[in-house]
């Protein structure tokens, strides 16, 4: 167990250190940002000493090491748009998109387990089509549009919930939902799968010739087998709730990391830049970590490993 | 000699395939009954038919299937759930997967026991020891606390045996139990049932295609071809008066030293189980039969040779 984590640690480590090179190539291939920064009335000697007070005259390798010597310590560097420190402008921003990831996340599990644990005890069967019908009907809907169509139905017209802003838990249950519907599909098909494939196998045959209650059948035998992927899924879900909620932290006024990336790219301000990306690409490893740990934890043949 | 479980007229389908066809047959108390004949003859869904096991698109139908005197043919899922495990056990084929790989053996020979006879955590685990003793695995406090993946084949088996015997069963129904064994664990494990059979006085349902195990250990045959049992005898009268075309067959696939010359070829049996549909009329082995006649294909009469011998043949002497 101690050495599958020491070996996922170091994998977790080298991912972070190839993102952080990424991240700070591409800012620099996007063009000269000295120009960008300086802003379209700049004159060339204006654009001169903005080069030189951001450090952007040194050589490239320098301000590299320079930016990762500091990165390393927490130190993100001064945002160029919102004149903040990096770090800050994060710390701040975390919380939301944290609270918005995880009330999706659950909103989605609560939702696409059990329809999918129904779904494979009735393969084949009406419910089960009609289950998997609705769930593709969940993908093919455009989330800014769900998220339209909640605003106007729970928001303006029962007024069961605010339709924007952070002020309450309130606040995330209709954000929440949107970010749920695309990742349901997938967690509710890889649960019917390997519930499925538990189903027919042959402990499952010894659990019923053992005389045990459906329940204790599905629940403990077949869901703990099952339960894998689903959490390996789970993770990867969680980390597109955390990165890509650009378009619903838009439509629901939240000021979260989605919307610092988004505002921070089309300004150019590429210290914030980096740093979200190194940020995202952290929890990325974090929640792979987290589900390679928790898999160890529910089949004892990864732990042996 | 009292009969435990008491099948009479069986049928089995699934959908266009007659996998059993009137099959009956007694297992008494305390005795071990073999269910002998080719792969995919029907043996495990007989077996599967007697714990309400069947597959949900199979079809059963039956004239009587008794246990311990009581019907069990119309007992609900929940009735037959109380009986299975408890007093009808049943092991299988494949130990390697036959184990939930995420459970701990003490966990699941602990289970059943609760499950049947409720107690503590700690009276069922006292208990699964004392049985993992009694199928001869040593340090039993530490083969509970170990996974299946940790242990080898012959030991999963024994497992599984123990823990088919945690609420001392009347009835333990093994699906070709040692098939997936090393020869050398294969006779362990094959003395292991006898002995516990006359500790436990268990009665025993036997599944094989292999001769050897049957001589080894039954009381009573069954040899079951394409769905029908078409030889019935206690052990003695079946090797030494086979009367089935397919029976003899059988046995003459199995080299006996001093019997089978070394030059002699050894027999086998040509062509394939036939697959039957509902429809089927006549002998089912009469295209693989030398002694066919062209009316082996109308119905056949079973002939009874002694009170416990039998058989479903029309020209067998
Ligand atoms: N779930 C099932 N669906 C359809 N056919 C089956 C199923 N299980 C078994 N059969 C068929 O029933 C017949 C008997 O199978 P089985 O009892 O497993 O044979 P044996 O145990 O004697 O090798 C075979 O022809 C097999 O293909
Ligand atoms: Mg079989």
């Amino acid at each position: 167990m101690l050495h599958l984590l020491i070996r996922r640690l170091a994998v977790a480590f080298l991912v972070c250190i190839t993102v952080l090179t990424f991240a700070f190539a591409l800012t620099r291939l996007s063009g000269d940002l000295a120009i960008s920064i300086a802003g379209p009335s700049a004159t060339a000697a204006d654009i001169e000493v903005v080069r030189k007070a951001y450090g952007l005259d040194r050589p490239v390798v320098e301000q590299f090491f320079d930016w990762v010597g500091r990165a390393a310590v927490g130190d993100f560097g001064q945002s160029y748009f919102y004149k903040e420190r990096v770090s800050k402008l994060i710390v701040d921003r975390l919380p939301v998109t944290m609270t918005l990831g995880l009330v999706g996340l659950g909103i989605a599990l609560l939702v696409a387990l059990p329809l999918g644990v129904v779904s494979a005890l009735n393969e084949g069967r009406v419910i089960d089509r009609v289950i998997s019908l609705v769930a593709l009907l969940g993908q093919a809907m455009p989330s800014f549009w769900l998220g339209l169509i909640l605003m106007v139905t729970l928001g303006l017209k029962l007024g069961w919930l605010p339709i924007s802003g952070t002020g309450s838990w309130e606040h995330f249950v209709m954000p929440g939902i949107v970010l749920a519907f695309s990742a349901i599909p997938a967690l509710m098909r890889l649960t019917r799968s390997g519930m499925i494939d538990a189903m027919n196998a042959d402990y499952i045959r010894t659990a019923r010739a053992k005389g045990l209650s459906r329940t204790s059948i599905v629940l403990k035998h077949a869901a703990r087998n099952a339960a894998m992927p689903v959490v390996s899924i789970a993770a990867v879900q969680l980390g597109f709730m955390l990165g890509g909620s650009i378009v619903i932290e838009t439509v629901f006024a939240l000021h979260g990391v989605g919307f610092l990336a988004w505002e921070s790219i089309s300004k150019n301000d590429f210290p914030t830049v980096q740093a979200v990306v190194l940020m995202l690409a952290i929890i990325y490893t974090l929640l792979t970590l987290g589900a390679d740990l928790l898999n160890a934890l529910l089949d004892p043949r990864l732990r042996a490993q | 000699m009292t009969a435990l479980l008491e099948v009479a007229d069986l049928h089995i389908g699934f959908g266009g395939l007659a996998a059993v066809r009137g099959a009956s047959f007694t297992v008494n108390k305390g005795e071990t009954h073999c269910l002998v004949g080719e792969s995919g003859c029907g043996k495990s869904v007989t077996a599967l038919a007697m714990m309400g096991l069947l597959p949900a698109n199979a079809e059963r139908r039956t004239a009587a299937l008794r246990f311990d005197g009581q019907d069990i043919a119309g007992l609900s899922e929940r009735e037959m759930s109380r009986l299975r495990g408890d007093r009808i056990a049943m092991i299988f084929q494949e130990p390697m997967t036959s184990l939930n790989p995420a459970y701990t053996v003490g966990s699941q020979m602990g289970e059943v026991y609760r499950r049947h006879r409720g107690g503590t955590r700690q009276a069922a685990l006292d208990r699964a020891a004392e049985l993992l003793e009694r199928v001869r695995i040593t340090s039993p406090g530490m083969r509970l606390g170990q996974f299946p993946h940790q242990l080898s084949g012959g030991l999963r088996q024994r497992v599984m045996i123990a823990m088919a015997l945690m609420c001392e069963p009347e009835l333990l129904i093994a699906d070709e139990p040692t098939t997936a064994l090393d020869v050398t664990v294969q006779a362990q494990i094959l003395r292991l049932l006898a002995d516990l059979q006359t500790e436990l006085g268990l009665a025993i349902l036997m599944i094989t295609h292999d001769l050897g195990i049957v001589a080894r250990t039954a009381h009573r045959v069954s040899v079951m071809y394409a769905g029908e049992i078409v030889e019935t005898a206690p052990v003695f009268p079946l090797f030494a008066e086979p009367r089935h075309p397919y029976t003899r067959g059988l046995l003459s696939c199995v080299p006996v030293p001093g019997k089978v010359g070394r030059d002699e070829p050894l027999g086998s049996i040509r062509g394939t189980v036939p697959r039957i549909g509902p429809n089927f009329a006549g002998c089912a082995f009469r295209d693989r039969c030398d002694l066919a006649r062209p009316d082996c294909s109308s119905p056949v009469v079973r002939h009874t040779l002694a009170s416990e011998h039998s058989y479903l043949c029309q020209i067998a002497p």
